[in-house]
């Protein structure tokens, strides 16, 4: 059991790349952390640093009390489950889940013990004496697990360890794995690309993006405030629509105006949005912050548009249009009925507004 | 339809099949027939109506009993195999660790290094016996198996490097990351996990250096004076062609002999072989 403390970590390539720029995380003991962001933003590097599996241009990561930065990869007391699984090919799954034993010279009864008990756990126990190559990926993702956890080690890395399953069965090892966090309490960071994967299985949420750092938080924390621009776009599937704004001031009121489109800044926005009146914002609005319009909302806060298209989705209805000349999107209850090309008025939650500097992308 | 289609397949699949079988094995069976085909027959011109050129109605045993008699052919093979093999297996094992260095350590010159290596393959034999002939002489080993045994790796490991080589390039680099991980050390990642997982590579550079050093010809010629330390491309050509004398009937059956050991290990192997030079490894 131990906490990971990652301490102005960089990591430049022979090829002058800066793929980990300064990065500060406190990964707290039996935390589970995951780092999320597109591909290239340095997760993995960040990652790999962690492992030992890569070298440290400068900074520091300490497993516990100790800084690792010079110790190899063996004596960091970690397990890496990784996208590829990287089972042995020419041991069968048991002797795969009793290597890393075997190398630290575990009694044998030890390890047939803490090898069958980790079976037991995944479910993998008729598969023991099995190659690798004769199971499924599903299968090999459980063993590459199991491999992972009959070392008690005091921390797991899992380097996007669901991307090669299809979405069924990602679906399925994803409960499993938050399932066998909660079950063996051990400090875990976890890479992925998938924003899904990284809100339903972390305790908190890292966001990167080129290297750096965008936004620690929980889960919902990043949903509902997101720090900037990237985060609230990365966030959340359909995407958060974004409109290029104006700020003006007019009757006592800030407003956002853009083609075709004119919001009043809701009340908790307008100390923030002031001091950008007469420039330009992003205005950003998640699907489900805008709904068909009726009697009660107030007009300040809708609008007029053409639907584009309708995807009925069963639990919900997603309605594409254009608006302040931008694609966006909303997310209904599927009681609504509405056509492609049908004008509609569409009404904003004043509460789920963002607001966005031009420049920087800060959210304000 | 399916009457025409058949005959189509005859013309472009069986037939140049046939013909490229024939013309591959051909020269062996012409080599095995000529081995047991007693002398009269063999020095009879085609003319004659008895004359039975490609097959023999009295084979015979006598070439080989001459062989193994008259000269010192079972030394040569005892000769061959001992210094084939371990010709090959100096080459391996630089080979093997060469080519993992090569594939997976980053260092400074690493590409040139492998370029270097590659470039020496290229050298021919017959420019480099010549400052060869000169070490060997200063070492004493001339007219010794060592004088073999220490200048066959000269071309095999190159060779052996290269194909290694390639074939760490297709193993996963996570394979030893997670040994790393799991409790080895950068070699024993190396030794427990890559080359149990590269025995197909291993054992098709084996092979190749085992024929490769088996069949050369040159280094044996010229390092090797007397006639017991003769190996059997070199002693079959060199004591059993006498002048303008050959004897046909006994080189043909030192041919043969001296190919057998190289069609088994290539039979026994074929599959390891196959997978070797295609490289594929799943994790």
């Amino acid at each position: 059991m131990a906490n990971v403390t990652i301490r102005n970590l960089n990591k430049n390539y022979e090829n002058g790349f800066h793929a980990v720029k300064d990065v500060n995380l406190e990964i707290r003991d039996k935390e589970f952390v995951v780092l999320v962001g597109p591909s290239g933003c340095g997760k993995t590097t960040t990652l790999r640093m962690v492992a030992g599996l890569e070298e440290i241009t400068s900074g520091e990561v300490l497993i516990g009390r100790n800084v690792v930065n010079e110790l190899p990869p063996m004596d960091r007391n970690i397990a890496m489950v990784f996208q590829n699984y990287a089972l042995y090919p020419h041991k069968s799954v048991y002797q795969n889940m009793a290597f890393g034993l075997q190398m630290r010279k575990y009694p044998k009864e030890e390890i047939e013990k803490r090898v069958r008990e980790a079976a037991e756990i995944l479910g993998i126990g008729p598969l023991l004496e099995r190659k690798p190559r004769q199971l499924s990926g599903g299968q090999r993702q459980r063993v590459a697990v199991g491999r992972a956890i009959v070392r008690h080690p005091e921390v797991f890395l899992f380097d996007e360890p669901l991307s090669n399953l299809d979405a069924q069965l990602r679906v399925q090892m994803r409960v499993e794995l938050k399932r066998l966090h909660e079950r063996l309490e051990t400090t875990a960071i976890y890479v992925t690309h998938d924003q899904v994967e990284a809100m339903t299985l972390g305790d908190r949420v890292v966001v990167m993006k080129d290297g750096w750092v965008q936004q620690v938080g929980e889960p919902l924390e990043l949903y509902e405030k997101p720090a900037n621009k990237f985060v609230a776009g990365f966030i959340g599937s359909p995407s958060m629509n974004f409109v290029d704004v104006a700020i003006s001031e007019s009757g006592g009121a800030l407003w956002a105006d853009a083609e075709g489109l004119r919001l009043k800044v809701p009340p908790q926005k307008v100390a923030g949005v002031r001091a950008h009146s007469g420039k330009r914002m992003t205005l950003g609005m998640r699907p489900e912050a805008l709904h068909p319009a009726s009697g009660s909302d107030h007009a300040d806060y809708s609008f007029d548009t053409t639907v584009d298209v309708v995807e009925p989705l069963g639990n919900e209805i997603l309605i594409n249009f254009r608006a302040g000349g931008a694609a966006m999107v909303t997310r209904v209850d599927p009681a609504v009925r509405v056509k492609a090309h049908q004008n509609v008025r569409l009404a904003l939650d004043q509460e789920r507004v963002h607001f966005f500097d031009d420049k920087s992308g800060a959210a304000i | 339809m399916l009457i025409e289609r058949k005959w189509k397949k005859w013309v472009v699949f069986y037939l140049p099949m046939a013909l490229f079988i024939v013309f591959t094995l051909f020269p062996f069976y012409w080599m095995a027939v000529t081995a047991i085909r007693p002398d009269p027959e063999l020095y009879r011109t085609w003319r004659q109506a008895s004359a039975t050129p490609f097959w023999t109605l009295h084979p015979t045993l006598e070439h080989f009993k001459g062989l193994m008699q008259t000269t010192a052919f079972p030394h040569w093979l005892w000769n061959t195999m001992l210094i084939a093999l371990v010709s090959t297996v100096i080459s391996l094992i630089c080979g093997m660790f060469a080519g993992y260095a090569l594939a997976r350590l980053k260092f400074r010159g690493s590409e040139f290094l492998g370029t270097a290596i590659f470039v020496t393959y290229l050298v021919p034999q017959t420019l480099l016996f010549i400052p060869l002939a000169d070490i060997i002489r200063d070492m004493h080993l001339g007219n010794t198996p060592w004088a073999l045994m220490l200048t066959y790796p000269t071309f095999l490991i190159p060779f052996c490097t290269w194909l290694l080589m390639g074939y760490f390039k297709t193993i996963p680099k996570e394979l030893e990351e997670c040994a790393r991980i799991d409790g080895a050390t950068r070699f024993g990642a190396m030794v427990r996990i890559i080359f149990p997982v590269a025995i197909p590579g291993i054992l098709s550079a084996g092979i190749f250096a085992f024929t490769l050093s088996w069949n050369e010809f040159i280094y044996a010629l010229i390092f090797m004076s007397s006639a017991e330390l003769k190996t059997v491309p070199v002693g079959v050509v060199s004591e059993l062609i006498r002048g303008d004398i050959f004897f046909w009937g006994q080189l043909m059956a030192g041919a043969l002999l001296g190919s057998v050991p190289v069609a088994l290990v290539y039979s026994f192997f074929v599959e390891y072989y196959v997978t070797g030079l295609t490289g594929s490894v799943k994790g």
